[in-house]
């Protein structure tokens, strides 16, 4: 498949790798924004040819796992009403709430269907005006356009049986969150390259600007991460911070204007709380006044309570960055992905789950047994 | 910054209640297996945990099985719930090394189902049944209120002689045997899909079903040095070579450049972001054989059209016990492991 | 948020009612309509990388290939470099 094939040669990663090795001179620390790029990286054994210098640590790229417990709770509420059809991408259906999940509920007989797009929930509305169609709309700037678009065409052609529960989170306040913690470790970004195609990157200028450090927008198959490494290594090792692009083929630096419009025409900035780590300030996306009445928690006053018991996990440590998945006491033991402590297990690509099912191997087995990346080329 | 909140919500049990992912073919199925059927029903050839049962009857070794057919949507590219039904129960006693002969099938029908779905389904059966070469012998009809069914549950059971000649089974797997599988893989999961509402796309996929008697024959014939056969269905390629590590206590090591999946099945997974390693399959199996028969025995499926694009993607190591490694296509490496539910669409 | 694959644009329909624009884009062989309201200037034959049913922007074929060039580069400089060094210290 063509631009997407070719960044998958591994020719091209050996000599990618052979060119970090050759720059890197210290141990340095950096953190993938992404839970996609968290994916590729434990997939495809990325680690294994990046130089022992280079620790990655995983970011909260990951909306399934930092959606608040309330509004899980929430939908799962709303799911359960005999009217709706509550529809949502994959990903959320097996992160539990309180007590019970999406899944769950749908065992239990709602009408919970996974969809592929917003406008596939639109579609439902249009085909069952007998019932009131809700649709989940998680996920960073990346999916905002998506989403503003389907409440926008249902603005317009009126449709009144359509609803969105909104869980938008935006990834700038997050870095400068992790950034501002006073046990942060991490020196360099490699930014969440399609969050970059919609917003561009002017915002993370000032950041980098603040907190003098290298952020460079990065893809997401292993030669774009490969390369985003080993910019932000050539960066850390001169002493620059600036924000590079290594994702050139498809990020501007002003981003997707059309997009960009629609979203702001309906979402404001408003404060969310983001799970694992408490309440950062404009943080999310909420709907504008004028299309309140799509908003599913202003249609629906459905009353949860809900429940943050202590518990052994460490999602927030991990979240931030601050602990790999392997130094919790419960990975791999008490939870697992069949029975998870917290969120990052449960989705696939939140960070305990890709160390569980891609990178455990490493610590099971003796060095001797491992792969060398020194050996190679 | 604010408070840091670190606790996340204790999880709800999953033993209560009976979850769809219990049936996804992977790690919640075979639990399901483990604690609640096999203690019940415990005799050696179920604790062979094979796909079908290998009995001896009056000096004859008989191979014993049956399956049950729950697919929605009914009709897809390909094929139809009954071909599945055929053709799945034909290869569960293929993989026991044994010729399949008799089938019954059992059918449990919802109210309203259109007495033309219903011929339409019959029909590919007859025609599946036709090119096995097996008799469907005897039956059984039920039907149910409306919404208590998905239109139509199919169970078939299957008779067949065992031809191999020597043992075919996890147990017979051993370190240095080669891996090969049949043929590209995910076709059948993503021919669902794409007729499956919210997810459709125009996709020239059509379903992989079909019968494996005779390639699996024709290996004998030439005198291949079987050790195990698996048909890969839900839970894909992964699951299968998980089943049969563990039941074996052998390490595997696979290649993932060697895996043959065809292009349109890999844009399907691309945009829906699964792994073919872990989408169904219908007409496809993995073979272990000995490691110098592996040549061979790639030459004698590829005169078939159904394992045109037969390959050898592994071999078997004596460890880690049960687990499955993979080396990818920039060469690192990472576990492949049991799926864990199903495998569901994300857009992380 | 992160998954978006990069398909072939194969035909482009102008929607009039909203003024939407849609199209077909093929990934492998399997094509799915997608919404390019984001991306007016796609045209037949452009790669736009989808995202959930929208197309968020147009791959640039040149800078695509750019990272191959360079690294094409470097390994003939790599090349050049430890020939010259074998003929410094020749006999």
């Amino acid at each position: 498949m063509k631009f997407l094939d070719e960044y998958r040669d591994s020719a091209t990663a050996d000599q990618l790798a052979r060119s970090i090795r050759k720059t890197v001179r210290r141990p340095w620390t950096l953190m993938e924004v992404c839970g996609g790029q968290t994916h590729t990286i434990v997939k495809s054994g990325l680690l294994d040819l990046l130089p022992s210098e280079i620790s990655l640590v995983h970011g909260p790229g990951c909306p399934v796992c930092v959606t608040p417990v309330e509004l899980i709770d929430r939908s799962i509420a709303i799911a359960a009403l005999p009217q709706t059809i509550f529809c949502s991408f994959g990903d959320m259906l097996r992160v539990p709430g309180s007590s019970k999940s999406l899944l769950d509920v749908k065992a239990a007989g709602a009408d919970v269907r996974i969809v592929y797009s917003p406008l596939d929930g639109l579609k439902l509305a249009r085909a069952n005006p007998s019932r009131e169609v809700v649709f989940f709309a998680v996920g960073f700037e990346t999916t905002a356009p998506a989403n503003a678009m389907a409440v926008w065409q249902a603005e317009r052609e009126g449709i009144r049986n359509f609803s969105v529960l909104v869980a938008h989170v935006l990834v700038p306040p997050a870095m400068e969150a992790i950034l501002s913690s006073p046990n942060c470790r991490i020196q360099g970004f490699l930014a969440a390259g399609h969050v970059c195609t919609v917003m561009g990157w002017e915002e993370y200028e000032p950041i980098s600007r603040r907190w003098h450090v290298p952020i460079v927008v990065t893809g997401f198959e292993p030669l774009d991460l490969l390369e985003g490494v080993q910019m932000s290594v050539a960066q850390l090792e001169s002493g620059r911070a600036e924000v590079e692009n290594q994702y050139r083929r498809a990020v501007k630096r002003e981003g997707n204007r059309p997009a960009q419009q629609r979203i702001a025409e309906v979402f404001e900035v408003a404060p969310r709380k983001w799970r694992g780590i408490g309440e950062i300030p404009s943080s999310g996306l909420r709907l504008r006044e004028r299309y309140r009445a799509f908003d599913a928690l202003e249609r629906f006053h459905v009353g949860v309570e809900s429940v943050e018991e202590p518990s052994e996990c460490i999602a927030g440590l991990v979240l931030q960055g601050l602990k790999k998945p392997f130094e919790c006491p419960a990975f791999g033991t008490r939870c697992t992905p069949e029975t998870p402590l917290g969120a990052p297990m449960v989705s696939s690509e939140g960070a305990c789950a890709a160390y569980y099912l891609y990178g455990r191997h490493k610590h099971e087995r003796s060095e001797s047994e491992l792969p060398r990346a020194a050996s190679r080329g | 910054m604010n408070e840091v909140n670190l606790s996340c919500p204790v999880p709800r049990p999953a033993d209560d209640f009976v979850l769809l992912a219990h049936g996804g073919g992977g790690k919640l199925t075979n639990q399901l297996i483990e604690r609640i059927f096999l203690p019940a029903f415990a005799c050696a050839p179920l604790e062979a945990r094979h796909d079908g049962a290998s009995l001896n009857f009056n000096g004859q070794r008989l191979a014993f099985t049956t399956d049950s057919y729950v697919v929605r949507p009914l009709v897809f590219p390909g094929g139809t719930i009954g071909d599945l039904a055929v053709n799945g129960t034909v290869n569960d006693l293929a993989m026991c090394g044994a010729r399949p002969l008799y089938l019954s099938a059992g059918f449990i029908l919802e109210e309203g189902l259109p007495m033309a779905t219903l011929r339409a389904v019959v029909e590919s059966m007859r025609a599946a049944a036709a090119r096995a070469g097996v008799q469907l012998v005897t039956g059984d009809t039920k039907v149910v209120d409306k919404g208590k069914g998905d239109g139509v549950f199919i169970n078939t059971a299957g008779i067949g002689v065992v031809e191999a000649g020597k043992e075919i089974s996890p147990g017979a797997v051993r370190a240095g045997d080669a891996i090969i599988v049949s043929g590209d893989l995910g076709a059948h999961g993503v021919a669902i899909l794409s007729v499956r509402e919210g997810l459709e796309f125009d996709a020239p996929v059509e379903s992989d079903t079909a019968p494996l008697w005779e390639p699996v024959h024709a290996l004998f014939e030439a005198g291949i040095a079987v050790d195990c056969l698996r048909d890969l269905t839900r839970g894909g390629l992964s699951s299968a070579l998980n089943e049969i590590a563990s039941a074996a206590r052998v390490g595997m090591e696979i290649s993932e450049r060697e895996v043959p999946v065809r292009e349109a099945v890999r844009g399907a997974c691309e945009i829906l972001g699964l792994d073919p390693l872990y989408v169904a399959n219908e007409g496809r199996f993995v073979a272990f054989v000995a490691e110098q028969d592996a040549g061979r025995a790639l030459d004698v499926l590829r005169q078939f059209p159904v394992c045109r694009d037969a390959a050898r993607i592994g071999v078997v190591t004596g460890s880690p016990a049960g687990m499955v490694t993979l080396e990818s296509r920039i060469g690192g490496r990472r576990v492949l492991d049991m799926l864990s539910g199903e495998q569901l669409p994300r857009i992380c | 948020m992160c998954l978006a694959i990069p398909g072939k644009v194969v035909s482009v329909v102008e929607e009039a009612g909203l003024g939407l624009r849609r199209g077909k884009v093929d990934f492998g062989g399997v094509q799915k309509e997608i919404c390019l309201a984001y991306t007016p200037e796609a045209a037949v034959g452009d790669y736009v990388l989808v995202h959930v049913g929208f197309a968020l922007s147009v791959v640039d074929p040149e800078e695509a290939q750019k990272i191959f060039d360079t690294l094409t580069e470097m390994q003939r400089l790599e090349e050049l470099e430890s020939t010259a060094d074998l003929t410094e210290s020749g006999p």
